[in-house]
């Protein structure tokens, strides 16, 4: 019996994603928390589903326990399927040069094996760590439509920031008759979403022509090679909500953008539904003396004090006469009572002991990486421990179990990095 | 292990009131995010029972639709797994089923074609997490015929609508006297049995023959001088659900830390359909105290000691107290709710005022949703 799948996705899941820092200490960027209770990847993932995609390759190298126990045989997503359905492709070792993923195209390429057995016409190519619902149907019809070897997902971005991104230059057809990466002067604004779908034998051919090419990339050798050997490319225009979280603050402020009273994403809609597994469906409590404001949280949390403005995941408590505002707090944190905490990112499962002051001090930049804990945030690793009575000021980082004895004075000054085990 | 278990889920109660025009009294949904059947499917789930048959009768759409996918229990198996019986309509001679004890007879294949050497008799209506493997221990121990989860209810619980027994220092069942105007013992039956397959068939079918349908009546009480038939006391919470007070309180009794902690936090889990519905979310002039809020919510209003089910819309300047809102309630702007269980999918237009003067008033209204 021949296995036939008109298209399937790739998801590149494998990277690190180091600006989000202490977040992807322990794993890959798409398994780091986002909206309360919600993963990364959860996005691609439902998108894939609510598109019709029901054979789907994710793509590890990085860290990837976390996110081989989160989509485990696909059931939250509905892709426990009998033919197809999620495969988690990891690095193997091969008979001669074994390596591991050297390059997004590299990737893929491994994994030539996977995609052929399904048979696909196309190859839809997609990254785990972005924030968007989109229907890659509609782009699969423009792609037929126009007779397209490959299709680009491209955004219109300000002209004035179009030279962050991979610019595509269009015809008046929307095919791509130049593109540059990171232009000074860009020509366009239509932006790459790095979403791809490739004709089965025009991905192959190129994946095959160019793999002994070091660090084998789309944006810089697949693409440039399809156009130069003339395969007709298209720009297929997405004017929806789409937020890359690639860094902390990016990351800060996605979140922050769901607790607007209508928000630009919303996740309340009936027909597009972002699926995750749930590791708690018990409802949340609100204690006596409890108030909250411009918030979501997830289930299983138990609220004695204040929230305002932030982001709470499941089964998170938060003690009597504890004041959290503009703050990300991820799946299973504790924090005690008495406590003050302002525009902190707590990873999961962080333990803050009773009045406890966060957030609170001058605006030093951070000692180790100011590049990456900025903008007054400070951000609490996985499993990280602080004990009672401390002060913490802006801009630090804190990982690890630490104790009285590493706040001198009972005070951590803004901008410091404190890692214990 | 070495049972398989029934879940007793077609029943209905007029105790219910309007509440059950809606679905069984089994599918009625619990403490915020569960169904009652839940707790029983979980018990058995844990207890490693992993052949469990849900026999279903009243109204049973909504139950079935919380069962449609076995997979959250883990009964999506090879071996075993959950098996829905309806009454099913072959031949002239069919019928609805006329009891409990007609109900498994009706499906008495299911307990001939099994090789498990006891059968765990469950009701779908009660809240409760329990072991069935050491009411089994117990039941084997004893060297019993029939085993009854019995519970030790406090001297002011009215006890008219239970059965209640007498237990001799050896835990044997004396007297068992059903749903008793003037009640001589406060010790209730929990509908739990353990029982030996082979024994139970052969009840069965003398039941049927001599025109017999009741469990209770008809095996419990006929045999109890026969067949021993032993007490087994569980001390943890249990709670029925049954009528429309018990409903009310078993959910209130979820604001309590101490019971919300051994259910919510303490394993095993019980477990529940997963309803993929996102954060609730608060938005501004919200006052949230001794609540519980499930999934999918979004509120704008006051909300106190009061339970909200999945998918809420809780309107500007709405007031709710001492309440329960089951799933996909919208409640308009301005309204009052005191002392009131609004229906699943009920519409409550802005600026409503409902309120329960004496008891809990049920609150049914099928209004036009213009937003969300």
């Amino acid at each position: 019996m021949i296995v036939k799948k008109e298209m399937i996705a790739m998801l590149l899941a494998g990277g690190q994603g180091s600006r989000l820092g202490i977040l992807t200490a322990k794993m890959a960027k798409p398994a780091v928390s986002f909206g309360g209770k919600y993963r990364i990847i959860d996005f691609p993932l439902s998108n894939c589903i609510n598109s019709g995609v029901d054979t789907v390759g994710v793509l590890t190298q990085y860290m990837p326990l976390r996110l081989n126990s989160h989509i485990g045989i696909g059931i939250p997503w509905d892709l426990d399927k009998n033919v197809g359905g999620v495969s988690v492709l990891s690095p193997y070792e091969k008979s001669i040069n074994t390596e591991w993923y050297t390059g997004t195209a590299n990737a893929i390429y491994q994994n030539i094996e996977y995609m052929e057995s399904f048979h696909p016409d196309y190859v839809l190519i997609l990254s785990g760590d972005h924030i968007y619902k989109m229907d890659y149907e509609t782009m699969l019809d423009f792609h037929k439509e126009n007779g397209a070897d490959v299709t680009i997902a491209v955004m219109p971005v300000p002209m004035q920031e179009a030279s962050r991104f991979g610019i595509m230059i269009t015809d008046e057809n929307k095919r791509i008759v130049d593109f540059e990466e990171k232009p000074a002067h860009p020509r366009s604004n239509l932006a790459s979403m790095g979403i791809y779908i490739f004709n089965w034998s025009t991905l192959k051919e190129a994946l095959l022509a160019n793999a002994s090419q070091p660090n084998l990339d789309f944006g810089k050798h697949i693409i440039p090679y399809c156009r130069d050997n003339g395969r007709p490319l298209y720009a297929w225009e997405f004017n929806g909500y789409w937020k890359d979280v690639g860094t902390l603050t990016s990351y800060w402020e996605a979140n922050m953008e769901l607790i607007d009273i209508v928000p630009e994403f919303n996740l309340y809609e009936e027909y597009w539904k972002i699926y995750t597994r749930s590791q708690t469906v018990t409802p949340q409590f609100f204690g006596n003396n409890s108030f909250v404001e411009r918030t979501i949280i997830g289930e299983g949390s138990e609220i004695y004090g204040h929230v305002f403005n932030s982001v709470i995941g499941c089964d998170v408590t938060i003690g009597e006469n504890t004041v959290v505002r503009d703050s990300i707090i991820m799946n299973g944190t504790v924090i005690g009572s008495g406590c003050n905490v302002t525009k902190a990112i707590a990873a999961e499962n962080v333990t803050i002991a009773d009045h406890v002051t966060i957030g609170q001090g001058d605006d030093t930049p951070n000692d180790t990486r100011p590049d990456i804990y900025r903008d007054s945030l400070v951000c609490l690793g996985e499993g990280t421990v602080i004990p009672d009575h401390v002060s913490i000021g802006k801009n630090v980082m804190i990982s690890g179990v630490t104790r009285n004895e590493d706040y001198p004075n009972g005070y951590l000054p803004s901008g410091s990095t404190l890692v214990r085990e | 292990m070495r049972a398989i278990g029934i879940i007793l889920a077609g029943g209905n109660s007029n105790r219910m009131k309007e509440l059950s025009k809606r679905r069984a009294v089994c599918a009625m949904p619990v403490a915020g995010s569960y169904r009652s059947i839940d707790f029983a499917l979980s018990n058995m789930e844990f207890s490693r029972v992993s052949k469990v048959a849900v026999l279903t009768q009243y109204n049973s759409r909504s139950l079935n639709e919380h069962l449609s996918s076995s997979k959250w229990w883990d009964f999506g198996r090879k071996q075993g797994g959950m098996f829905l019986f309806t009454p099913s309509f072959a031949d002239a001679n069919s019928q609805w089923y006329r009891g409990t004890a007609d109900a498994i007879a009706q499906n008495i294949s299911f307990l001939k074609n099994s090789h498990e050497p006891y059968v765990i008799i469950a009701s779908g209506d009660c809240v409760y997490k329990m072991d069935y493997g050491k009411v089994l221990d117990f039941h084997i121990d004893k060297g019993a015929d029939i085993t009854v989860v019995v519970k030790k209810m406090p001297e002011d619980f009215n006890v008219e609508r239970y059965g209640t027994v007498r237990m001799n220092e050896d835990g044997r069942i004396v007297d068992f006297v059903e749903k008793p105007v003037l009640a001589e013992s406060n010790t209730i039956s929990c509908g739990i049995y353990v029982i030996r397959r082979r024994l139970l068939i052969e009840l069965l079918e003398r039941c049927r023959e001599e025109g017999r349908y009741d469990f209770v009546q008809d095996i419990l009480i006929r045999y109890k001088g026969v067949k021993k038939i032993y007490g087994y006391e569980m001390t943890a919470y249990w709670s029925n659900i049954a009528s429309v007070e018990d409903y009310f309180r078993t959910n209130m009794d979820f604001l309590d830390a101490g019971i919300r902690d051994y259910f919510f936090r303490q394993y095993p889990e019980v477990h529940s359909k997963v309803e993929d519905l996102p954060p609730v979310k608060y938005n501004v002039g919200v006052k949230v105290r001794n609540s519980l809020l499930s999934s999918g919510c979004i509120v704008n209003g006051t909300i106190e000691n009061s339970v909200l089910f999945h998918q809420v819309y809780v309107g500007n300047n709405c007031v709710i107290r001492n309440s329960l809102i089951l799933n996909d309630v919208y409640i308009g702007d301005n309204s009052i709710i005191e002392n009131c269980i609004i229906e699943s999918g009920d519409t409550i237009q802005a600026n409503s005022t409902y309120k329960g003067e004496d008891g809990v008033k049920i609150v049914v209204e099928r209004g036009e949703r213009y937003t969300i």
